[in-house]
C-alpha cells in the first residue's frame, strides 16, 4: 500500500522498529542455501554475508549485508557496516558465480562502510572501487535490492547491477542526512531537513534513474507482515531474474554500462 | 630621499615592523617558510617536502610538452539535479574566482613526445568533489582514449562526492569506475598521480583504479574522513595516519615521485609501455 510518507517518518520507519533483515528474508525466499565464509585473503566479515542457495530451484548466489535484530546481533555484524575483507568476500563469491553461470542477487542494508583504522589500513577504497568496477563487468546477470538503508560507497559496492530495486520504505543516499547536515550547515541537529532536500526515497530513486523497481510493503511497513513482504521480494525476483539469465550476457553489459553512463545532470 | 632610503634599509635589518615578507605555514610540520620560496619549489615545504596544492591549470603547465594540451568539454556545466538550494550561485562565484567551469580539466596532452589523455582535479572548486560533470568528463576521457588506444594520467584530488548533487553523485562512481574498466579490458594504460587531498569516493572509485598508482610526498589519501575516524573511535589519530608514505607502507601505492621529478618519470613510464612518439602502434 503506497501511503506517501515523508523521507524523515520512512528513516524513523526504517530504524525504530523491528524491520526484517536478510536472515528473516533467507528462508522465506530461498530453499537449499548454504553459507559461504571469508575473503580467501584476511578474514571473514560478519557484516557480509555470502551465500549459494535456490530460487525457484535455480542455483543463485546471495550476497547480503546483514544488520542485526537487537544488541547481541548488532554487535557481531558491526552494525552493517562493513570492512575491506566484506567487499573482497562479496567479489569473491560473485566471480565465482560467474564461473559458474549462477546470476547474483545483492541485498544492501548498511548505513555505509565502517569508518575506522583497521578499515582504511586494509585499503576500504580500493576494496569499494575494485567491487564497482568489476561488478559491472561481471558475465552474469546481478540485482540488486535495498532493503532499509543504502548510504554511500559502502553501498554501492553492492549496488553496480542490471536492475536495482527498492523496497517501499528503503533510502539510498550519498551520505546520512545527520552527516550531511553536519558538512554542509556544522549543524547536526538539522537531519529532519536534510533528510528532505536530499532525495532519497524510493519514487527519488526511480525519478532519478537510481533505481527501476518499487517493491511494496503491507500497510505501516515491512515489519508488520513479514509472509507479505518476502512474497513481494520473492515474486520480484522470480519475474526479474528468469528475464536477465534470457538475455545475451553482451547485451545485458551494455545494457549495465549505459545505465549508471546516463546518470547525471549538465549542460555543455 | 637618501634618508628615507637609509630608514628602509634600516628597518628591515633590525627586522622593523613594516616589512614582513608573506610566509607560508605548513599543514603537515607546521613549519614557516618565506612564500617565495614556497611558490619556487611549485608549492613544495622547504622543510618537510609536503608537496602542496596546484591549481589544475599550473599543473597542466609544469606537466605536459608546451602548447600541446586541447582541452575536452571546457564548456560543461553542471545544472542542479536535486534542486539544491544556492547551489547555481556558489558555481558562478567560484568559477569567477578559480577560471574553471567546474573541478576538473581534461585534454589530450603529449609528455616528451608521448601522447596521453590527461585529467587534472582542482580543489580550489567546490574541494575538488565529484559531480554530474567531473563523472560525465572522466567518463569521456576513458572512452576517447580507449577509441584512440591512448593511455590516461589522472591526477586526482577530491574531499569525495559532491553532496549537492544527492544520489547523483554516488552514482558517478560507478560511471567513472565503468569507464576506466572499459578502457583497462582494452588493454589501455591508466597511471594515477594521487595529489593532496584525494579522500572519499574519488578513492572508492577511479582514483584506486589505476594499473600504476602513484602518490606525491606527504599528501593526504583516505576514504573516510580523519575527524569521522576520531568520533567513530573517541581517540586521537597519529599524525601520519592517511599520508602517502602510510598508505605505501600498506600496499595500495607503487612508488612516492616528487614533484620535480613527475614529468620524467611519466614519460619514462609511458615509454615502458610502448607509448612512443609515434603512439602506441607497436
Amino acid at each position: 500500500m503506497s501511503e506517501n510518507k515523508t523521507a524523515w517518518e520512512r528513516i524513523q520507519l526504517v530504524h525504530n522498529t523491528g524491520r526484517p533483515t536478510i536472515n528473516d528474508y533467507l528462508p522465506l525466499v530461498f530453499t537449499d542455501y548454504y553459507e559461504m565464509h571469508g575473503d580467501r585473503l584476511y578474514g571473514d566479515d560478519k557484516a557480509i554475508i555470502g551465500a549459494v542457495g535456490r530460487l525457484d530451484g535455480r542455483p543463485v548466489t546471495i550476497i547480503a549485508q546483514v544488520k542485526g535484530r537487537d544488541i547481541n546481533e548488532n554487535k557481531a555484524c558491526n552494525f552493517a557496516m562493513p570492512h575491506p575483507e566484506g567487499y573482497r568476500k562479496a567479489l569473491r563469491l560473485a566471480r565465482q558465480a560467474e564461473k559458474f553461470h549462477r546470476p547474483v542477487i545483492c541485498f544492501i542494508d548498511t548505513p555505509g562502510a565502517f569508518c575506522g583504522i583497521a578499515a582504511e589500513e586494509r585499503g576500504m577504497g580500493e576494496a569499494i572501487a575494485k567491487n564497482i568496477a568489476e561488478f559491472m563487468t561481471l558475465r552474469t546477470p546481478i540485482i540488486s535490492i535495498v532493503l532499509g538503508e543504502a548510504g554511500s560507497g559502502g553501498a554501492l559496492a553492492l549496488g553496480v547491477c542490471d536492475e536495482l530495486a527498492m523496497l517501499e520504505n528503503a533510502q539510498y543516499s550519498v551520505l546520512s542526512p545527520r552527516g550531511f547536515a553536519s558538512i554542509l550547515w556544522k549543524d547536526a541537529s538539522r537531519e529532519q531537513e536534510a533528510s528532505e532536500i536530499m532525495r532519497i526515497t524510493a519514487e527519488d530513486m526511480v525519478r532519478l534513474g537510481v533505481a527501476e523497481t518499487i517493491i511494496e510493503e503491507p500497510l505501516g511497513g515491512a515489519h508488520n507482515d513479514l509472509d507479505k513482504i518476502s512474497e513481494n521480494i520473492k515474486e520480484y525476483l522470480s519475474q526479474v531474474i528468469p528475464e536477465k539469465c534470457q538475455k545475451d550476457i553482451d547485451e545485458l553489459l551494455k545494457e549495465r554500462y549505459t545505465k549508471f553512463r546516463k546518470i547525471g545532470a549538465f549542460i555543455e | 630621499m637618501f634618508e628615507d632610503f637609509f630608514k628602509v634599509v634600516t628597518k628591515r635589518f633590525n627586522g622593523g615592523d613594516d616589512y614582513k615578507p608573506p610566509m607560508f605555514k605548513c599543514p603537515r610540520c607546521q613549519g614557516l617558510s618565506p612564500l617565495s620560496r614556497y611558490e619556487e619549489l611549485h608549492r613544495v615545504c622547504p622543510a618537510c617536502n609536503y608537496h602542496g596544492r596546484l591549481s589544475a591549470q599550473e599543473r597542466i603547465a609544469i606537466t605536459v610538452d608546451k602548447e600541446s594540451f586541447r582541452e575536452f568539454d571546457g564548456g560543461m556545466k553542471s545544472s542542479n539535479p536535486i534542486d539544491f538550494p544556492e547551489y547555481e550561485e556558489k558555481q558562478e562565484e567560484l568559477r569567477e574566482r578559480t577560471g574553471l567551469n567546474d573541478a576538473v580539466i581534461t585534454g589530450t596532452a603529449t609528455i616528451k613526445g608521448s601522447p596521453c589523455v590527461v585529467g587534472v582535479m582542482d580543489s580550489r572548486y567546490m574541494m575538488a568533489s565529484m559531480g554530474s560533470v567531473v563523472g560525465e568528463k572522466i567518463a569521456r576521457a576513458f572512452e576517447y582514449a580507449a577509441a584512440n588506444k591512448l593511455p590516461v594520467i589522472m591526477f586526482t584530488a577530491s574531499g569525495g562526492a559532491r553532496m549537492q548533487e544527492g544520489i547523483v553523485s554516488l552514482m558517478q562512481m560507478a560511471k567513472t569506475s565503468g569507464a576506466v574498466k572499459l578502457h583497462s579490458d582494452q588493454g589501455g594504460l591508466y597511471i594515477t598521480v594521487l595529489t593532496d587531498p584525494t579522500t572519499g569516493g574519488v578513492t572508492a572509485s577511479f582514483a584506486s583504479l589505476g594499473d600504476i598508482i602513484i602518490a606525491e610526498p606527504k599528501i593526504l589519501i583516505g576514504f573516510a574522513g580523519r575527524r569521522v575516524i576520531e568520533n567513530t573511535i573517541r581517540q586521537r589519530l597519529p599524525d601520519d595516519f592517511q599520508l602517502a608514505e602510510f598508505m605505501f607502507e600498506k600496499g595500495f601505492i607503487d612508488m612516492i615521485v616528487e614533484r620535480r621529478k613527475m614529468r620524467s618519470v611519466l614519460s619514462h613510464l609511458l615509454k615502458l609501455h610502448g607509448y612512443d612518439k609515434r603512439g602506441a602502434e607497436q
